[in-house]
């Protein structure tokens, strides 16, 4: 799991942020002011400064934030110039935008702000709805506003052409200011700020919502923040009924504010179309008398302080709900009180203002357990910026008394003098801009030298300051600089700070103990004043310096914590200093595992075995082998009419074969017509053991080779889970070891999934791939490794990816096992914890009625009025189950307004009839309509993955390579879930995980991506067009510019896999693409030329070779849906082959050939292959309208 | 790259074996000449477990008033059963020909020197203490302590019956410890000599230090057999064998432990004299 970052203010108005695996709270260096709050949200932190100016972080991403401005020039043909830009009166601008209602010529396009920056010139869009036009890029038609071609035609009167240019948002990794445009009246301060809202809809991208409470208790609403629009545009007031002091906003639509005489505030009416909700209700203050001074509000929990400090959790608060019902006092007594992600719970303490964590949130128990404190050290860099900051502080300050002490300390400070007399003004935000940054290595970074570093110097911090100490290396620059002062030449150096007199703590420690008692307590009747940096430099030295840090603010919004999550904040024991810098490093590999000492152990022992075996295998063994049985009872699918569960005995006698090696065999018991008999699988004949986990039942496939044929396995059913994992991974083991299969995956092995996520790997023979005669698919063995999901791509250098359904990358770590394979089915040092997340839909349908309109009773001959996609299964709401027992629910459900063909405000699609195609507008001859329903489950397992933190992917493809080349740098290119190219660099063999993305350009979002065995790299784009990659090599691994090449006529393409020099397309009718005239010199090639229709994908290897997912397969007994085939007869003139081998299936979502580069010996003696099974030599995949249950086990 | 993982190393020591003629000595009495007998012997079982075989072999050929408590020696050095025979063969036998020539004695049995071992019973009362005892060291014996009789049974018929699967199924519970103390409680370990008259070296021994530094070898033989560490210039003078290999001092003990141990749980440390060829 990546790591997150908490975020938090010290009293002094510091920012530290503190991640989810490190161990310290690190000092935010770029920031040059002194803050009072923050709000941190997982992609950027919003904070008010201590100049009451609100200020953003963005954190830096691998793919840029970037914007595409686009304006049309329009011309009109006479018979006189042409084509020209003279236009007539009553036509649209020269240049417009592209309805032509708006003038936009070029000069026109400013940068919103400082912080943008443009990437390159102007330039012509050449693609038009993914055809490309001819140079130029013009489109022609008869007449504005109309249908524009590609195509010139003799009444073609006007033409118009797409300009576009990229602005680029430069301000990441640093603090900027958002100005304030209240430049009428006086500006009125910032008091507190939340963001939120991030889960309230999808579209635009990045919308987040920002509210903000100004000291005279007016509250503003941040408008258009999104992912391409990080600052928002304005500020709009949102009237309120009183005074607010402080506000709280979600991640959903749960925003809650505290009223200056202690009540409450619920916002009502938030919705995807209205951020900023409608209208406030009131709720009482928890305690009579006692009013609020803080509330927290998370997806479904809100949390409340009160002036006695004691702490509040408010029952019953959901969606629809908002206010919730009622409030239970907790224990603990806080000052304010953060909710983060997940609804986990952040607080800091009234007592020791230390930050508290509640431990044990989860969704079934928001409350949580217990306050557990955070204690962990902070970084001992010093903080240059803290000292003229102090300055700045002064200029920002509001209230009276602590101008006096504020300006006296800020004499102390080395900053430039006249900033200091300026007292009482705002500081330019250029000073703030061109104060110098100082470059530290980031925790957060995914180099894991630079943890390493940052590690190291938590420890040497720790070390060198003894607890009971003088002083605590973030408390003593303040005395630093007052000895600066005294000897302006001296230079301070770190090893200086140890030498500062004790006296001057001492001294300052008896007043501050007076303080301490009074202090909180005035803050804490003045609610507002509170939320104000009240503690002054006057007043920091007293907190004696053997004091942990005090906090004023806490934000866990961009934290994330979940129940599997270990953190190490809570004692800082050398032991867990140690692990945690292990995990650091266990990205690439363990450094354990390249020990010279665990080589010498390998070598020797195999050396030894050599020594004192080899010659002596003739030799009798000493203890001779039994056989070994293994009983149970499960419930057996019957393979005859009528198909039903029947109970049987279910038997695995294990014993040693003839060469040692272990077998064994399956027995299945039944009675049939009052007599037993049984049914038998020899262990050395299954191909595969396929879990297949419902709702109802816990069930498993096995199939052999003529079973695949058939595509009919034996299907079982275990009386519970567990009994299930125990057989599987029993059986298992017994079938590796029929095969002489154990430890990891080879670095050629194919790998695929399933539709349930579940991955399986096959170990390729010499044969596989031999011409003429390869041995058979339906022959290969599969073994499972654990882990979910929905991609995988791999290489013949042992690279191995992975993408989960929730678009999570993960990186194989070489290990095996993981799931329910324990012990030593299992790697141990590799394993990891691994979480996915999908959404399961339902379909709410309605039939319209001349008297009622739409409702929920249909005709009888109607589906169910809730359903699935084809609505012939009943699903409601609360009959809905997850997925299988693995999956929980994590989210209510939500009405999903992204669906194809768009729906309306409520979500409706609307058509004629059941079952019909659906558009998202309401017409006069629609007389049904529809909603789909989204609900989030998860699921959370162990394998050999680690997750490639943090941006989401949709595609990865590796370069495939021969059995013996050498690739320093593995070329790896990825497509975001947003649609961006990525390339990945520092991918070698010991270091699978690379380093960073490289982002290449693109004129729209992509979807699919290969690389082949000589870097030519191709993609498909949303709409459907192919690209070619020009120049890309080992020495230019991004390459310079894309080729656009035409799809087939009339297809949108969907997937591309490029082997050796083979290039194939999947379009989105399931037909096969070969790419014809592929040549060094021509690599774009000339025509695509129809393969084969119903396949889903396509994986081309390093050998050439040709492998699909096909949609529909049908066997002697059934027919399989997502069924792994390979293409015969493909050889290196004749690339296309001609015939498809059938292999298992169905259910099959995805393989990957790519590792395989495993060619068959030269010499082959032909052999006979089993030419009773037609199947091999079958032409197109044929279809059957008889789809049987059992022939999709799996589902699809 | 993919390097082997640390489960073939339980395999190989596992399967480890020695092979072995056992001949029988001609002080005993016979009817007829005995034809010496071959076999391959599992170097982490006990010698009079899995010797069944050549004790019917060698009975056929000497009256039964002759025979009494079988009992083996090496080069005139009686073999103690309750070391498993790979410590045995690296402590008596390293560097020697293959195969190991063992000698079948049937009488003088050295009470000094060996344990009576009439049944297997005698055989899996010695492996159980061995176990319990390693436990209490790395776990207080909670782990043995909570498992079942049949528990117990199966660890020692995956022993008795050479089932490396069935043995390490139950066997892991054994070698599990918190990730946050970073190893066992104390490593069991013995180390034997032939130098010395002393049956082995037994003491207690933590596999992290105070500060949190991970232990080694190195760091174990320093403490309690500082001859076998050797300066770098010095010549070896002796060998410290595991298993028939020689770690590198700097492996961490407590991977020693969790992957070299015997089925018993202990790490048996042979410390020979370096050959001096």
């Amino acid at each position: 799991m990546p790591s997150s970052l908490l975020w938090a203010v010290d009293v002094y108005g510091r920012v530290y942020s503190l991640s989810t695996a490190g161990q310290q709270w690190e000092h935010c260096r770029d920031a040059h002011l002194e803050f009072k709050r923050v709000t941190a949200v997982q992609q950027c932190c919003w904070s008010i400064a201590c100049d009451h100016n609100i200020y953003l972080y963005v954190h830096a991403s691998d793919v840029p934030i970037r914007y595409q401005e686009e304006t049309y020039e329009n011309q009109r043909w006479n018979p006189v110039d042409g084509f020209s830009d003279r236009l007539l009166p009553s036509d649209r601008w020269q240049w417009s935008d592209v309805t032509g209602l708006k003038h936009q010529p070029l000069g026109d396009f400013q940068l919103p702000s400082e912080n943008w920056e443009w990437e390159a010139d102007w330039y012509v869009d050449e693609n038009f709805g993914g055809e490309p036009t001819e140079k130029g890029g013009w489109t022609y038609a008869i007449d504005f506003p109309a249908t524009y071609t590609k195509d010139k035609k003799w009444n073609s009167c006007v033409r118009r052409r797409r300009w576009i240019r990229y602005r680029r948002y430069k301000a990441q990794d640093t603090w900027v200011k958002i100005p304030s445009e209240q430049t009428v009246s006086l500006p009125d301060p910032y008091n507190d700020i939340t963001c939120g809202g991030w889960e309230i809809t999808e579209e635009p991208r990045g919308c987040l919502a920002l509210w903000a409470v100004s000291l005279q208790g007016k509250v503003w609403f941040r408008c258009g923040i999104n992912h391409h629009n990080p600052e928002g545009s304005v500020w709009e007031e949102v009237s309120v009924p009183g005074e607010v002091v402080q506000i709280s906003c979600g991640p959903g639509d749960l925003v809650w504010a505290v009223l200056w005489e202690g009540h409450l505030l619920v916002r009502e009416g938030i919705g995807r179309d209205c951020l900023k909700g409608s209208s406030w209700v009131t709720v009482e203050s928890p305690s009579p008398g006692v009013g609020a001074v803080h509330v927290a509000v998370g997806v479904n929990v809100v949390w409340a302080v009160t002036k006695d400090h004691k702490v509040w959790f408010r029952r019953g608060v959901n969606s629809h709900n908002p206010c919730g019902s009622g409030w239970i006092g907790m224990v603990g007594e806080m000052v304010m009180i953060n909710v983060g992600l997940n609804d986990q719970v952040w607080g800091i303490g009234f007592e020791d203002r230390a930050v508290y964590f509640r431990q044990g949130v989860t969704a079934s128990e928001l409350s949580g357990k217990t306050w557990k404190v955070v204690s962990v050290p902070r970084d001992s860099e010093r903080s240059h910026s803290s000292a003229s900051a102090s300055s700045l502080q002064s200029a920002g300050c509001f209230f009276g008394g602590e101008v006096r002490l504020q300006s006296q300390a800020s004499v102390l400070s080395d900053a430039d003098p006249d900033t200091e007399r300026a007292g009482g003004e705002m500081v330019p935000t250029s000073e703030i801009g061109d104060a110098p940054k100082p470059r530290i290595p980031k925790v957060t970074s995914d180099s894991f030298i630079s943890e390493l570093v940052s590690d190291r110097e938590g420890q040497i911090s720790r070390r060198d300051v003894p607890p009971a100490g003088p002083s605590i290396p973030e408390e003593d620059h303040i005395e630093k600089e007052v000895e600066d002062r005294a000897s302006p030449t001296q230079v301070l150096s770190p090893s200086q700070s140890g030498g500062v007199d004790p006296q001057w703590s001492n001294v300052d420690l008896e007043e501050a103990q007076t303080h301490h008692a009074s202090g909180p307590g005035d803050a804490a009747e003045t609610s507002s004043l509170s939320s104000v940096a009240t503690y002054n430099l006057a007043l920091e030295e007293p907190y004696g310096p053997d004091e942990h840090p005090k906090w004023a603010w806490v934000s866990g919004g961009g934290c994330l914590v979940e129940c599997h999550t270990q953190l190490n904040w809570f004692n800082s024991s050398t032991s867990t200093a140690l692990n945690s810098s292990m995990q650091a490093m266990s990205l690439s590999i363990t450094p354990a595992q390249t020990a010279a000492w665990r080589k010498q152990i390998f070598e020797q022992l195999s050396e030894r075995s050599k020594r004192e075996m080899e010659n002596f295998m003739h030799y009798e063994q000493a203890i001779e082998q039994s056989v070994w049985v293994k009983k149970g009872t499960m419930q057996w699918w019957r393979d005859w009419k009528p198909h039903k569960w029947a109970d049987v005995q279910f038997a695995l006698e294990q014993f040693s074969g003839a060469e040692g090696n272990k077998d064994g065999i399956l027995f299945i018991y039944y009675t049939f017509n009052d007599e037993k008999k049984y049914l038998h699988v020899f262990i050395n004949e299954v191909t595969i053991l396929v879990p297949v986990l419902n709702d109802s039942k816990h069930t498993f496939a096995i199939y052999t080779a003529e079973r695949t044929k058939q595509r009919w396995p034996i299907r079982l059913a275990a009386p519970t889970e567990l009994e299930m994992h125990d057989w599987l991974a029993l059986l298992s083991v017994s079938c590796c070891d029929s095969k002489g299969i154990q430890g990891p995956p080879s670095k050629q092995a194919i790998w695929s999934v399933t539709c349930k996520g579940d991955i399986f790997v096959s170990e390729p023979t010499k044969e596989l791939e031999a011409s003429p005669y390869p041995t058979p698919c339906d022959q290969m063995f599969w073994r499972q490794v654990g882990g979910h999901l929905r991609i995988i791509e791999s290489n013949s250098l042992g690279v191995v990816w992975g993408i989960g359904y929730d678009h999570t990358a993960w990186v194989h770590t070489g290990g095996y096992g993981g799931g329910f394979f324990q012990g030593l089915a299992s790697s141990t040092d590799n394993i990891y914890t691994q979480t996915d997340v999908k959404s399961v839909y339902i379909y709410e349908n309605q039939r319209w009625n001349p008297v009622t309109g739409y409702t929920n009773r249909g005709l009888p001959t109607d589906r169910y009025m809730w359903s699935d996609a084809s609505g012939l299964k009943e699903c409601t709401k609360n009959n809905t189950k997850p997925p299988s027992p693995n999956w929980t629910w994590v989210s209510d459900w939500t009405i999903d307004y992204a669906v194809s063909g768009g729906t309306d405000r409520e979500g409706w699609q609307y058509a004629a009839d059941f079952p019909a195609s659906y558009h998202g507008n309401k017409t006069l001859k629609d007389f049904v309509r529809r909603r789909r329903w989204a609900r989030k489950c998860k699921l959370t397992t162990t394998g050999p993955w680690q997750e490639v933190p943090p941006i989401p992917l949709s595609d990865i493809t590796i370069l495939p390579c021969g059995p013996k080349s050498t690739v320093e740098q593995v070329p790896l290119w990825a497509i975001s879930n947003k649609g961006d190219v990525l390339c990945r660099l520092g991918v070698t063999s010991l270091t699978p995980g690379g380093s960073s993305w490289l982002h290449v350009g693109t004129d729209q979002p992509f979807k699919s991506i290969s690389i082949g065995a000589v870097h030519q790299v191709w993609a498909i784009a949303k709409d459907g067009s192919a690209f070619y990659r020009g120049s890309v090599s080992a020495q230019n691994v991004a390459g310079d510019c894309w080729y656009h090449i035409p799809s087939p006529t009339g297809q949108k393409l969907k997937q591309v896999s490029v082997g050796r020099t083979s290039v194939y397309t999947v379009d989105e009718n399931g037909n096969l693409w070969y790419r014809h005239g592929v040549t060094p010199s021509y690599p774009q090639g000339s025509s695509w030329e129809h393969i084969s229709n119903n396949v889903r994908k396509v994986s081309v290897g390093p050998l050439d070779q040709v492998w699909i997912i096909a949609d529909k397969v049908q066997g002697s007994h059934s027919l399989s849906c997502g069924t792994v085939c390979r293409r015969l007869g493909v050889l290196p003139m004749e690339p296309k082959g001609h015939s498809w081998d059938y292999g298992i299936g169905g259910g099959w979502d995805h393989i990957t050939v790519r590792g395989n580069a495993v060619e068959a010996p030269r010499i082959m003696m032909p052999f006979l292959t089993d030419n009773s099974s037609n199947q091999t030599a079958a032409g197109p995949l044929q279809t059957s309208n008889q789809p049987e249950m059992n022939g999709n086990p799996v589902g699809c | 790259m993919i390097m082997a993982d640390d489960k073939d190393v339980l395999r190989d020591v596992w399967f480890g074996r020695i092979p072995a003629c056992f001949t029988l000595s001609p002080e005993e009495t016979t009817e007829r000449e005995a034809e010496p007998y071959y076999l391959l012997l599992p170097r982490v079982s006990y010698l009079t477990l899995v010797t069944d075989k050549v004790k019917k072999h060698f009975l056929k050929v000497m009256k039964a008033e002759d025979v009494e408590e079988m009992w083996f020696e090496y080069e005139g050095t009686p073999l103690k059963w309750h070391y498993p025979i790979g410590v045995l063969f690296d402590l008596h036998a390293s560097n020697t020909a293959l195969p190991w020539n063992v000698t079948v004695r049937f009488k003088n049995f050295p009470e000094r020197d060996l344990l009576h071992c009439t049944s297997n019973s005698v055989i899996e009362a010695h492996f159980m203490s061995c176990i319990k005892e390693a436990d209490a060291l790395k776990h207080k014996g909670q782990v043995i302590n909570d498992m079942q009789k049949k528990d117990h049974k199966q660890l020692w018929m995956g022993l008795q019956n050479d089932k490396f699967d069935q043995f390490w199924a139950m066997n892991r519970k054994l070698m599990e410890y918190p990730t946050e103390e970073g190893g066992f409680r104390y490593i069991p370990f013995r180390i034997y000599q032939t130098m010395s008259d002393r049956p082995f070296i037994q003491k207690l021994f933590r596999p992290v230090s105070p500060e949190g530094h991970t232990l080694t070898l190195g760091d174990l033989l320093k403490e309690l057999f500082p001859a076998a560490v050797c300066a770098e210039d010095e010549p070896k003078r002796f060998q410290v064998m595991i298993h028939g290999i020689e770690p590198l001092l700097e492996t961490p003990i407590q991977w020693l432990s969790e992957h070299l141990s015997h089925p018993d749980n202990f790490l048996h440390i042979s410390i020979i004299p370096a050959p001096s060829d």
